[in-house]
């Protein structure tokens, strides 16, 4: 191949992993905590949607990047109030979360543009546009660096660049700061939080919040950046795709970043060449899809490492008997 | 004993002419729902003093050291601190009252460092790098203060349960902890390692720490602490000085009725082998091996205690006897071969060559808790063709025959209607035993026969045990409380990291050796 062919296929790798990642990060939050989220999706989704819809009527992509932050960080509060707060199951009340999602983005957005459950094309401010670095075009001619830099780094919506910077951030929240160490502590052993005197309930919600809010920054990044709009189920399982991811990470922050580039690379290729000839077999492009899931099942079979879910992971926290 | 009389010497001067109680409570009062776990308690602890709590299981002794420490919120009462009236909400209002505790079921992060569980909580900023090399030199100068040596960057899981239980003492120092209360500190630790704790706050109370000690081990109460209360069924029924009591006395206190503490047993006469175990290797899956070439045998008439620190190998070998795991080696019964790997490696073959299980975790393993006591009391036995009739189970029979065997075996309360979760750690462990024993096995394997049980109930269980023993049966007895092995057995074997490290007859072991066997050290070094 060539080396502008693969460049392509990395630069649409790096604009399909960043969803995933944020997602992935976002889960990372909230399972480190003890919170399992299946919820991703649904709150994707309906970032996606008021991401869009608002920034359609407004004309600003930045109100609309607040309104999808918003709508998902309050069904984040939900889930916290269900899992939390009251104790509920987390995959029940995440799951309720993907149908409320799922349901309710189609209905407003026809009753709002009558479009048949889309919202309007966005244009001009109403979408993130690229980001065209310094100095990329003076490079652009330069052999090999000058492709790599112009093509591949420079160029991507200021999200995306957001998202990977997200990664380092992530490690050093978790691991070099109190709050960090809390959070992994209160999704080990909630008990030798609370009875070290700090509220775990304060820092489940906040891990929720923080999940939210890279949950809204995902969908918006969608609805805004990588399309231009909303369309009926865009996520179209990529909330499932990053919990794959996450487990396949073993919830740690550099190894989400490598799963989700590879699972973007899976998709960027299923999107571009339809069949993926290997020479001595075709993988057809579904197979492409299917892979995130079936590494998943692998890593969970034992076969590449054993992954081992925080201790509390889904238990809600009991005090007295 | 010179060791005690230079700390009491300088206890005296820790704390002089302090007449105020370090701690005091009035009137604490808690219940669960229609449990009534702490009635009107009122208890003084002088500053300076070991202060013992002891009483049967569910006396509400953790109930009432859960409330001083915030864990819980009490009904009624009051809290007094050094004389002060202080309200104790939750945890971080006992913390900053000075109070620590060290829990009987530990509160570590087990993948943290001793570092990041010592300061989690107590960190001194928003960024852990200054908070981690504070608590590093503090943690220096408490090791060598306090003999409390722990590798600081050692995780959790991969150090002992005595270092862990050292780590939550640090917690505690490391914030300023002046009363320090230890729940059950002994249950998990070696003899050794339990001297070194008792060393350890021997330390502390020479430097005018208070420290609470709860335990059911009178031995522990007698040993180490200056004043001891005493609590039944949630309420204080006696407050004395430990050197003006005795052993006896306070079992009485506890249960309210004189008790034997020792076990009435004539020698055993031992009869041909039962259990004949060769060479008994087991490997987990995650690759570890559990057993590592065990031998032993156990005769008619007979009880082997298994003695060992808890995850030594003996739950395992339970479990391959029973036939709830696989295994490699030879195992014989009454001379008959016990597959160990093959498709008869499980409980009803067990059973059908005349093996009963009265297993460690009798709640998850032994029972079913959400069931009646009459459903469980057939459980393993459920295909006696006397309690079916065609497919169906003769329901009104078992029902009938387990109020006959609750009766029998003094289950309390004796409804077999009651579903097992409802009874006591005692009374379960009863129901467990009576099915186990009734039909008559060749070899009874139990493990940990006691845990969790109240001594009243602790004396019956010892007897039938004994009992069995004299009816000409095999028994393999597997306990982590070395008392309750030299108490039962005829002979003793000890196990360390999936060996056995030598065998005594009981009436001439040593606690001494046989704490050195279980900490690893082979009897001939030890001589």
């Amino acid at each position: 191949m060539e080396l502008l062919t693969v460049l392509q296929v990395l630069d649409s790798t790096v604009r399909l992993s960043t969803p995933l990642l944020l997602a992935c990060l976002a889960g990372l939050f909230s399972e480190r905590a003890g919170i399992f989220d299946i919820g991703l999706e649904g709150k994707m989704l309906a970032a996606a949607f008021f991401s869009a819809a608002i920034a359609a009527v407004t004309g600003s992509v930045w109100i609309g990047l607040g309104a999808g932050i918003t709508a998902s960080v309050a069904l984040s509060l939900l889930h916290g109030l269900a899992s939390i707060t009251f104790r509920g199951n987390q995959l029940i009340s995440g799951v309720a979360i993907n149908f409320l999602a799922a349901g309710m983005t189609v209905l407003i957005a026809q009753t709002w543009f009558q479009q048949g459950g889309r919202t309007p094309a966005l244009i001009g401010g109403g979408r993130f546009n690229g980001v065209v670095l310094p100095g990329a075009e003076a490079l652009r001619d330069v052999p090999v660096i000058g492709p790599i830099y112009y093509e591949l780094i420079s160029g991507h919506s200021i999200l995306v660049y957001a998202a990977f910077a997200c990664v380092p951030l992530t490690w050093w929240v978790l691991y070099r700061t109190r709050f960090g160490l809390r959070l992994r502590a209160v999704g080990e052993n909630p008990e030798a939080v609370d009875t070290a005197g700090i509220s775990v309930t304060r820092l489940r919600f906040a891990a929720v919040v923080i999940c939210g809010l890279l949950c809204g920054i995902a969908g918006a990044y969608l609805a805004t950046a990588l399309q231009a709009g909303f369309v009926q189920d865009m996520t179209a399982g990529r909330g499932f795709i990053a919990l794959a991811a996450l487990i396949f990470a073993k919830w740690r922050p550099w190894h989400a970043l490598y799963a989700t580039l590879l699972f973007g690379f899976l998709q960027a290729i299923a999107l571009r060449n339809q069949n993926l000839d290997l020479g001595f077999v075709t993988l057809p492009a579904q197979a492409m899809d299917a892979l995130p899931y079936i590494l998943t099942v692998v890593i969970l079979a034992g076969f590449v490492g054993k992954a081992v879910p925080p201790r509390a992971g889904g238990q809600p926290y009991v005090k007295e008997r | 004993m010179r060791q005690d009389d230079a700390d009491g010497a300088r206890q005296a001067t820790a704390a002089p002419g302090s007449h105020l109680p370090a701690i005091e409570l009035r009137g604490i009062s808690k219940a669960f729902g229609p449990v009534q776990a702490n009635k009107d308690i009122s208890i003084r602890v002088m500053p300076g003093t070991i202060h013992g709590i002891i009483g049967e299981n569910g006396a509400g002794k953790s109930t009432l050291m859960s409330i001083l420490y915030g864990f819980y919120k009490a009904d009624a009462g009051e809290i007094f601190i050094g004389g002060q009236k202080t309200a104790i909400p939750d945890s971080q209002a006992a913390i900053a009252a000075g109070i620590g505790m060290v829990f009987q079921h530990f509160k570590l992060v087990e993948n943290f460092t001793v570092l990041e569980n010592v300061i989690l909580g107590a960190e001194d900023g928003r960024l852990l790098r200054p908070s981690l090399a504070k608590a590093r030199a503090a943690l220096k100068s408490l090791a060598e203060e306090y003999e409390l040596n722990v590798d600081p960057d050692a995780v959790i899981e991969d150090i002992g349960v005595g270092q862990q239980q050292r780590v939550e003492i640090l917690k505690a120092l490391y914030r300023q902890a002046d009363i320090l209360i230890l729940d059950e500190p002994t249950g998990v630790l070696t003899p050794p390692e339990a001297d070194h704790l008792f060393r350890i706050l021997r330390n502390l109370r020479a430097e005018g720490k208070t420290i609470i000690l709860i335990t059911h081990k009178l031995r522990e109460i007698m040993e180490i602490t200056d004043t001891v209360s005493v609590m039944r069924r949630g309420e204080m029924t006696a407050t004395v000085k430990t050197a003006e009591t005795s052993p006896e006395e306070l079992a009485e206190l506890m249960v309210g009725r004189k008790v034997l503490l020792r076990v009435e047993k004539t020698p055993a006469v031992p009869g041909k082998p039962v259990l004949e175990v060769e060479d008994l290797r087991v490997t987990d899956s995650s690759g570890v091996e559990r057993l590592r070439g065990v031998s032993l045998n156990v005769r008619a008439g007979e009880v082997l205690g298994l003695a060992g620190v808890a995850g030594n190998g003996q739950s395992e070998l339970l479990e391959v006897l029973g036939g709830m795991m696989q295994a490699t080696g030879k195992v014989r019964v009454n001379g008959q071969p016990i597959d160990l790997s093959g498709p008869h490696a499980d409980g009803q073959s067990r059973r059908n060559a005349g093996i009963a299980h009265v297993p460690e975790d009798r709640q998850r393993k032994g029972l079913i808790m959400d069931y009646a006591a009459w459903e469980n009391s057939v459980f393993g036995y459920h295909r006696d063709p006397a309690i079916q009739r065609g497919p169906l189970m003769r329901n009104a029979a078992i029902l009938d025959h387990a109020e006959t065997q609750m009766q029998r075996f003094d289950v309390r309360p004796p409804n077999p209607r009651l579903a097992a979760k409802n009874f006591s750690g005692g009374n379960q462990q009863k129901v467990v035993l009576a099915r186990e024993i009734e039909r008559g096995p060749d070899l009874l394997l139990i493990g940990q026969p006691t845990r969790g049980v109240d001594i009243g109930a602790i004396e019956f269980i010892h007897q039938q045990i004994i009992a069995l023993r004299d009816a000409g049966k095999a028994i393999l007895l597997v306990s982590v409380e070395l008392d309750e092995i030299l108490a039962l057995s005829d002979r003793i074997a000890v196990i360390f990291d999936g060996r056995i490290m030598g065998e005594c007859a009981a009436d001439t072991a040593s606690t001494q050796e046989l704490g050195l066997m279980m900490a690893g050290i082979s009897s001939g070094k030890a001589a």
